[in-house]
């Protein structure tokens, strides 16, 4: 399994490297990665269905306890063999469509078409690939958490992709801004949950669950992450905004994979927490309005791709309402919806991807039909959406029974019929938008003053070809024959419930399970479904009142770019404060704080004054030192300042030179040298004088500064030579005298101590003078160069706010354009 | 009879100009005997490098930051960073020879003219401070001294142009 990871590590960086090169056969070599995983769980799969999950093992650092543990059990292997499965798929396909050839009007993705990004492209989404696999085969909740945080991170790099284009950057920075947000809240969770679990292992956690209301806690920590990882509301904006992205990334990334590792997280848990605490209250509340407000939004796109990035939303939801339970019978039908939806949904992006390709239009308004030779990308289309929408003998009609059926029969949980009732109706919204998605593309809803190049754009549009179509075909051929055989899934779906439940009965999938309630069912979301569709003016015209009436209410677009501007207004407005720029001030605040705090504590240990003066050269001295000090605060010139200054420093060294301390001296001497030089470089930066026009601090202030500053010295000093005796004991220098020649070969013991017994201190010393040199350095040069620092925050949010409010968007242009004119 | 100005601009003094160069010779001399006599007299590696310091201080008030950065064959970064790498190595060598950190030996050496001499392995130690010290003052130059010659000719004030700034 290492291999593997490492497999895709080293693939993902050849196709970033190569990419010039190979430009979009970049996708060829990055297809090797997916192919090869495939390959290896072919060989696992069958003792995995058995029941002996394949397990590997990388110590570490073993005396800190640290391995990485990589399980392959039923589930991951379903989670694996998607993840690779559409992977290469994906792969195939992107290499048609980043084919040259473009027809005219296609001006939205040339730059990303570009070999090098394509090729960045592909090399990304492989390493992205690898990490999502981390995420699934991960039994070490640290692990998962970094494999989570690689996936955002790979998803940014992906939607920003074409780093031209201010939305690409702007949804990139928003997705990151939210996933990452919720990847917080996540280690918080995991960390919570491992320490009262004493331990990571998810295979240890599941056999020894840990409660508690610190767990439970940890649990909506997790939750969060999980929530905003797929997508949920109010998390949601991020989807619909990452939409920018190429069709290959949406399919990849934003439908089949990636907003799945939130659905896997809660699935993993749900078994185990879901009794727990507010477990299944905040995944039944959130997942029921996830997934009626993004059925209801689909409804209302006319660009075919947002239409389907609201359709993955309101899946997601409910994928959260099936896994995230914790009963084994609904769990069932969560595991065949991620089968089920992986199929359609990949299907339905990679047909819009090709009509953007063919055609240079997603929108709905500008599709007039297409000419014979697109009927079998028509018949893809059609199977997809109709499984989407849950039609009998299809793969999606299969998992929406069980669901139904589920939450029917086995749903013993509080709010289950509720629930239920949002299912219903979130299925006939489902059906709805399914059906705009065929009528879009079959031109119905095209404007019909349309003039007549627009209309040719899809009539005679360049029909895909076969590399193009191959990997949603072989999509819809899974579609149909797991729709009509889902017998032959029995083991692989067992195997992969029996992960998560052990005590879950064997599964028996059925085409026809007669006529039980969950049929019935069914058959009220179809008809809704038609009627909705039939009825779609009339809809759509309540549907804009209702946002209309609505508008007043914060949507988490606008909650999301306010929170934003306030935390940018509000930092602004700290550092304004707290980093005014002013010196004197800065210097204030540092040695008030660096003498006040000590000094309580050194006043206690004030015993008594040691004897002051030893001989008259003291008293000289010290005379001179004071005068020196006075004139150095009273003088006009900085210059004079500094050279007085100096002047104390050298009368210091004078001191100990009395005091029978000629290394100290020696020492004092050539600093006071050194820095009074280097005060005049600096000096000569600022003006002559002190200026008196506006001080910062009042004089008075500076005054009550350095007394304090002063008085915590001299207590300190004092203080310091009177506890040596207590703390170090009196014979601890008349050790180190001794020792001095014996133990270092030197006479000088000063040097001796310098060098060898305290070596490391001196060591530390030159590391952290190194340190400050480049410090000084790099300071002195900032100074010099003035100028642009990237752009501010403000720039940003400006980037992002348009960028990101995508359903306002539609609201205007819904406003001014009637979209559904009959033909 | 004039010297010939490495910088072009203010007239400069030639009897300090003299005088520095036979000075900066000499307080060399002294900074080195400072770092080698340290460890049975006053001195050392510290108060040996910062009296080359000095000595580097007069060139820049002769030459400005010019001679400065000519004093040295090697740039001051690399100067700072071999004598953190001579101590640090000083320090660890011994962990090598299955010593402990810091361990220290010694080993008299006859040499022609000046006897029996004591080489004491704490000396290359001494000599990393020693490096960092000279290799931190030429940096303090090198970031802020300018190339307009000796300190005296700057006759005329700093432009108002914000580098003045100061309790804003």
């Amino acid at each position: 399994m290492f291999v593997l990871l490492a497999l895709h590590l080293v693939v993902g960086t050849a196709a970033i490297a190569s990419g010039r090169q190979l430009g979009r056969w970049a996708f060829a070599l990055a297809a090797s990665a997916p192919a090869a995983t495939l390959i290896w769980l072919l060989t696992q799969a069958g003792d995995v269905v058995d029941g002996s999950p394949a397990v590997a093992r990388f110590e570490w650092v073993d005396q800190l306890g640290l391995a990485l543990d990589l399980v392959l059990d039923g589930f991951a292997l379903l989670m694996v063999s998607i993840v690779s499965g559409i992977g290469l798929l994906i792969c195939v396909y992107a290499i048609a469509y980043f084919a040259p050839h473009d027809p005219a009007g296609d001006d939205t993705e040339t730059e990303a078409h570009h070999p090098r990004a394509v090729g960045r492209l592909a090399g990304m989404m492989t390493l992205f690939a690898g990490a999502m696999l981390g995420i699934v085969l991960s039994d070490h909740l640290i692990a998962l958490f970094v494999f989570w945080e690689l996936t955002s991170i790979t998803s940014y790099l992906l939607i920003g992709n074409d780093d031209t284009n201010p939305r690409a950057r702007a949804a990139a920075l928003q997705a990151i801004l939210i996933t990452g947000m919720g990847g917080l809240a996540l280690l918080a969770g995991l960390i919570i949950i491992g320490q009262a679990g004493g331990t990571y292992r998810i295979t240890e956690l599941v056999a020894d669950p840990p409660t508690g209301s610190i767990v439970n806690a940890g649990l909506i920590c997790v939750l969060v992450g999980a929530f905003t990882k797929s997508a949920q509301a109010p998390f949601s904006s991020w989807l619909p905004g990452a939409m920018v992205a190429p069709t290959p990334v949406s399919a990849y990334l934003h439908s089949a994979t990636m907003v799945k590792a939130g659905v896997y997280l809660v699935a993993r848990f749900a078994p185990l927490f879901a009794i727990a605490g507010s477990w299944r209250v905040l995944v039944l509340t959130v997942g029921s309005a996830t997934m009626l407000i993004g059925g209801l939004r689909a409804l209302r796109q006319t660009d075919l791709k947002l239409l389907l990035a609201y359709g993955t939303v309101s899946q997601l939801g409910f994928m959260m309402l099936l896994l995230g339970t914790g009963l084994d019978h609904i769990a069932l039908a969560g595991v065949v919806l991620l089968l089920a939806h992986a199929a359609f949904k990949a299907t339905l992006f990679m047909i819009v991807g090709i009509i953007d390709h063919e055609t240079g239009t997603r929108d709905v308004r500008r599709l007039h039909g297409f000419g014979p030779r697109w009927r079998v990308t028509q018949f893809c289309a059609v199977i997809a959406a109709a499984s989407m929408a849950g039609v009998p003998l299809l793969f999606g009609f299969i998992s929406k029974e069980l669901a139904l059926e589920g939450y029917l029969e086995h749903g013993d949980v509080t709010g289950a019929a509720v629930v239920l009732i949002v299912i219903v109706a979130a299925s006939v919204l489902t059906f709805a938008y399914s059906a705009r998605f065929v009528l879009g593309m079959f031109g119905v809803l095209a404007a019909p003053d349309a003039d007549p190049t627009d209309i040719a754009l899809t009539r005679d549009a360049h029909a895909p070809g076969w590399l193009f179509l191959a990997p949603a075909a072989s999509l819809t051929a899974l579609t149909l024959a797991f729709g009509l055989v889902p017998q032959s899934l029995d083991q692989f779906v067992d195997a992969a419930l029996g992960a998560l439940h052990p005590s879950a009965e064997t599964v028996h999938l059925h085409l026809w399970n007669g006529f039980t309630g969950a049929f019935v069912l069914s058959s009220i979301v179809i008809l809704g479904g038609v009627l909705l569709t039939v009825f779609r003016r009339p809809v759509a015209a309540a549907q804009r009142s209702g946002a209309a009436a609505l508008r007043f209410v914060p949507t988490a677009d606008r909650s999301f770019n306010a929170l934003l501007r306030w935390t940018g207004v509000t930092a602004r407005r700290v550092t304004a404060t707290v980093q005014n720029g002013s010196l004197p001030i800065y210097v204030s605040v540092i040695v008030l704080v660096a003498t006040v705090v000590p000094l309580i504590a050194f006043v206690g240990d004030f015993d008594g004054f040691p004897q002051l003066v030893e001989s008259p050269v003291h008293v000289a001295l010290v005379g001179a030192m004071v005068g020196a000090a006075l004139a150095a605060s009273i003088v006009r010139r900085r210059i004079a300042g500094a050279l007085m200054l100096g002047a104390v420093g050298y009368l210091m060294a004078g001191l100990y030179v009395t005091q029978g301390a000629p290394d100290l001296a020696l020492t004092q001497f050539a600093i006071e040298t050194l820095s009074t030089v280097l005060f005049v470089l600096v000096l000569r930066h600022l003006p002559s004088s002190w200026s008196h026009r506006a001080p910062a601090i009042a004089a008075p202030m500076r005054v009550g500064v350095s007394l304090a500053v002063g008085a915590t010295i001299f207590v300190f000093a004092l203080v310091a030579s009177g506890a040596r005796d207590n703390v170090a004991g009196p014979q601890q220098s008349e050790v180190m005298i001794d020792s001095s020649l014996p133990k270092g070969k030197g006479h000088n013991v000063v040097n001796v101590i310098l060098v060898d017994f305290r070596g490391w201190d001196t060591l530390g010393e030159i590391t952290v003078l190194l340190v400050a040199a480049a410090g000084a350095v790099s300071l002195a040069r900032t100074g010099r160069r003035r100028g642009d620092g990237g752009p501010t925050l403000e720039e940003l949010l400006d980037e992002l706010e348009p960028a990101t409010d995508v359903d306002g968007a539609v609201d205007r242009e819904l406003d001014d354009l009637d979209v559904e004119v009959p033909r | 009879m004039s010297t010939q100005a490495p910088t072009s601009g203010p007239q400069r003094l030639v009897i300090l100009d003299q005088s520095i160069k036979v000075l900066y010779q000499s307080i060399l001399v002294l900074s080195l005997y400072f770092l080698f006599a340290g460890h049975n007299l006053p001195g050392g590696g510290f108060v040996g490098g910062l009296t080359a310091g000095a000595a580097v201080s007069l060139r820049y008030v002769s030459g400005g930051a010019m001679a400065v950065r000519t004093a040295f064959r090697l740039p001051s970064h690399i100067v700072l960073g071999l004598g953190l790498l001579v101590s640090a190595g000083t320090a660890l060598i011994p962990v090598v020879l299955g010593g402990a950190v810091l361990e220290h030996g010694d080993r008299e050496v006859g040499l022609p003219i000046f006897g029996d001499v004591k080489f004491v392995s704490a000396l290359a130690f001494d000599i990393g401070v020693y490096l960092v010290v000279v290799g931190l003052v030429l940096m303090a130059f090198a970031a802020f001294g300018d190339d307009l010659g000796p300190i005296e000719s700057t006759a005329p004030p700093e432009p108002p142009d914000g580098t003045g700034r100061e309790a804003s």
